[in-house]
């Protein structure tokens, strides 16, 4: 997709906030570094906490120490827990075993498909580059719910309305980094300007690489992705989709002027069709 | 946060934070390497052949969106919008019954199918905060304006009609919810197909066409079903041209999903689409070659095309929501797409 000309609806977007905002400031994001996540889910309990996020079922899954399950409207950072028969960079141990945790957290993409099908204008984007819902706005249609290639955004049961992740907007008004990334204690969650994080990140993959860490790679850090890359990037150990994540999304709109010329065409074919079944005589 | 300490002994309980390394600086295995990216799995043998996932859950969310609401209101604006055709096409050739009967028939069903909007609403009183903003990336607020534009246009002409008054202006709004009309039917498509969920985004080139014809037939069932015998002529021949639409365009997609089109073969939705199949070509037969002659014909006919077009709908509803709860239909052809899996390294 690099190769495509500049596109509203996809591709590289180096102004994301200049959606209105007179000059904004940079665009900020998150960095999560798998590689030092130790499943503690003081992330999970920071946002709840701050952001007054209700709680949303005291089950246990029985499938692992994950009993968050997934993101959703009353979870917006979620630790995967993965235990894989494998080695750990060049751990050598018998039998080879590795637990693989990871905070996941909305994507705060650079095209947002939630933010691009609301209808009420309740998605917005803010001054810092993120994706934000207001909640005095919107309806509860839940059209962003499915739009989402990661499926984050979710409607909350008995409140009807979509939540996620809003990135703690309230911190970053105040100059605080959000919640989670305060609370995290290894330094997994880092939170700061998007520019510098692409580069911590691209530095922190060598050096794992460099020293026997060959299945570290990076998601979401290309700008020429299916979502014109993410605010939230994140060093994966594994594939994409043994976290949960879809391996190469694309925000739905890039082919929406498609779908509208198709419509245009069918209305049309409907139309004629229709008034030509009325040609020729009475009966 | 890595807890730090300065003492007068030096610094204290410093840990590595974000620099912490467990490599070991050893090789992690054959195929690794600084440059190698996403050597793990490959090690594995062949990645495309084996599919992970996180414990079996679904990568997206499933809509929270009742089958009878969103589905029902596809039928249903469907019916509306290409009924005004058929009722202004009637009202202008001098079919006065078939008129009358369509006009009714697309007041109606876009009347329930704006009351099925406005109840699947989290936030139902919240429903004019639809009306905010105008927005062309998103089809749900064109499609509210389309409804806004189109309703009392159908109404209009449905009331000039029943009451005798205004026939000029009637008339003329009968034309408008002609013009309108189809882009009602045809932007149902585009709703459901600009989303993530696999059956439907996958196929956002065939679902206007298969959503317009479905609306054909179901708008001819009901001109059948309602409008005098001596009338039926273009509800006949629009009964078939709407089923053939519509079977061409089921094809299409089928041929053109790959694996995701299982998802339109099994379970629940399945069942729909080959319900939708059998009842269509069977209507469309039945307007065809006996519903000029008989009234029951046509009665059961009109019936069966309307069955059809409500299958169609429900079938296609649901078979979003398998794609979307079974990660396969995620993960598979992102995998599969070409110049896709490499980005991940």
């Amino acid at each position: 997709m690099t190769t495509h000309e500049p596109h509203l609806l996809h591709g590289p977007e180096p102004d994301v906030a200049d959606a209105g905002h007179p000059r904004p400031p940079e665009r900020v994001g998150f960095f999560t570094d798998t590689s030092v996540c130790i499943g503690c889910k003081a992330c999970e309990v920071a946002c709840k906490e701050w952001n007054a996020v209700p709680e949303d079922g005291l089950d246990l899954t029985g499938m692992s120490y994950d009993n968050t399950g997934a993101l959703g409207a009353s979870s917006w950072r979620h630790v995967a827990f993965i235990e894989q028969d494998k080695p750990l960079g060049g751990q050598q141990t018998q039998p080879e075993l590795r637990w693989l945790m990871a905070s996941d957290v909305c994507k705060h993409c650079t095209h947002a498909a939630c933010l691009d099908v609301c209808p009420t204008g309740s998605l917005f984007r803010t001054e810092f580059g993120t994706v934000v819902v207001q909640e005095d706005i919107c309806n509860g249609c839940g059209y962003c719910v499915p739009a989402c290639p990661y499926g984050v955004i979710e409607q909350r049961e008995g409140d009807g309305r979509a939540w996620k992740c809003t990135l703690c907007y309230d911190r970053l008004g105040a100059g605080q980094e959000p919640a989670c990334a305060k609370a995290c204690p290894t330094e997994s969650i880092q939170f700061g300007p998007l520019d510098d994080l692409r580069e911590k990140a691209a530095a922190r993959v060598e050096q794992l690489h460099a020293t026997g860490v060959p299945d570290a790679r990076l998601y979401g850090e290309d700008p020429a992705d299916g979502v014109g890359g993410a605010g939230a990037l994140f060093l994966l150990l594994d594939e994409p989709e043994v976290y949960g994540l879809p391996p190469d999304p694309v925000v739905t709109t890039r082919d929406l002027p498609a779908m509208w010329r198709h419509a245009g065409v069918a209305a049309a074919a409907l139309l004629t069709g229709l008034a030509a079944v009325f040609a020729g005589g009475r009966r | 946060m890595s807890g730090a300490e300065v003492t007068r002994a030096g610094l204290r309980g410093e840990r590595p934070g974000s620099e912490a390394l467990f490599g070991n600086g050893m090789n992690g295995g054959p195929g690794g390497g600084p440059d190698g990216g996403p050597a793990g799995g490959r090690r594995r043998g062949a990645r495309e052949a084996e599919f992970t996932s996180y414990y079996g859950r679904p990568v997206l969310k499933v809509p929270h969106w009742a089958a009878t609401d969103i589905a029902g209101y596809l039928f249903l604006g469907g019916l509306a919008g290409a009924g005004s055709v058929l009722a202004a096409g009637a009202e202008l050739t001098g079919r006065r019954g078939t008129a009358r009967a369509m006009k009714l028939s697309s007041l109606g069903a876009v009347s329930l199918s704006a009351a099925a909007l406005i109840h699947d609403l989290g936030r139902p009183e919240r429903f004019l905060n639809m009306l905010r903003v105008f927005k062309p990336t998103s089809p749900m607020s064109i499609g509210s304006w389309l409804l806004v534009g189109y309703g009392p246009l159908a109404g209009a002409a449905a009331a000039a009609d029943v009451t005798g008054r205004f026939p000029r202006a009637g008339r003329a709004a009968a034309c408008g919810a002609a013009v309108f009309g189809p882009a009602v039917a045809a932007y149902t498509g585009v709703l459901i197909a600009d989303t993530a969920v696999p059956a439907w985004h996958e196929g956002h080139r065939e679902l206007p066409y298969l959503f317009t014809g479905s609306a054909a037939a179901a708008a001819a069932g009901m001109a059948l079903l309602t409008g005098p015998l001596p009338e039926n002529r273009p509800a006949r021949r629009a009964a078939v041209l709407g089923t053939a639409a519509e079977l061409a365009a089921m094809h299409a997609l089928r041929r053109r999903t790959g694996m995701i089109a299982e998802t339109y073969r099994q379970g629940t939705a399945g069942r729909l689409l080959r319900a939708a199949e059998v009842l269509g070509t069977a209507g469309a037969a039945g307007a065809a070659l006996l519903s000029g002659r008989s009234r029951r014909a046509a009665t059961l006919s009109g019936a069966a095309l309307l069955a059809a077009s409500v299958c169609t709908r429900f079938g296609l509803f649901h078979a979003g929501l398998a794609s979307a709860r079974d990660p396969k239909y995620t993960v598979e052809p992102q995998r599969s797409r070409p110049g896709g899996v490499g980005r991940t390294g």
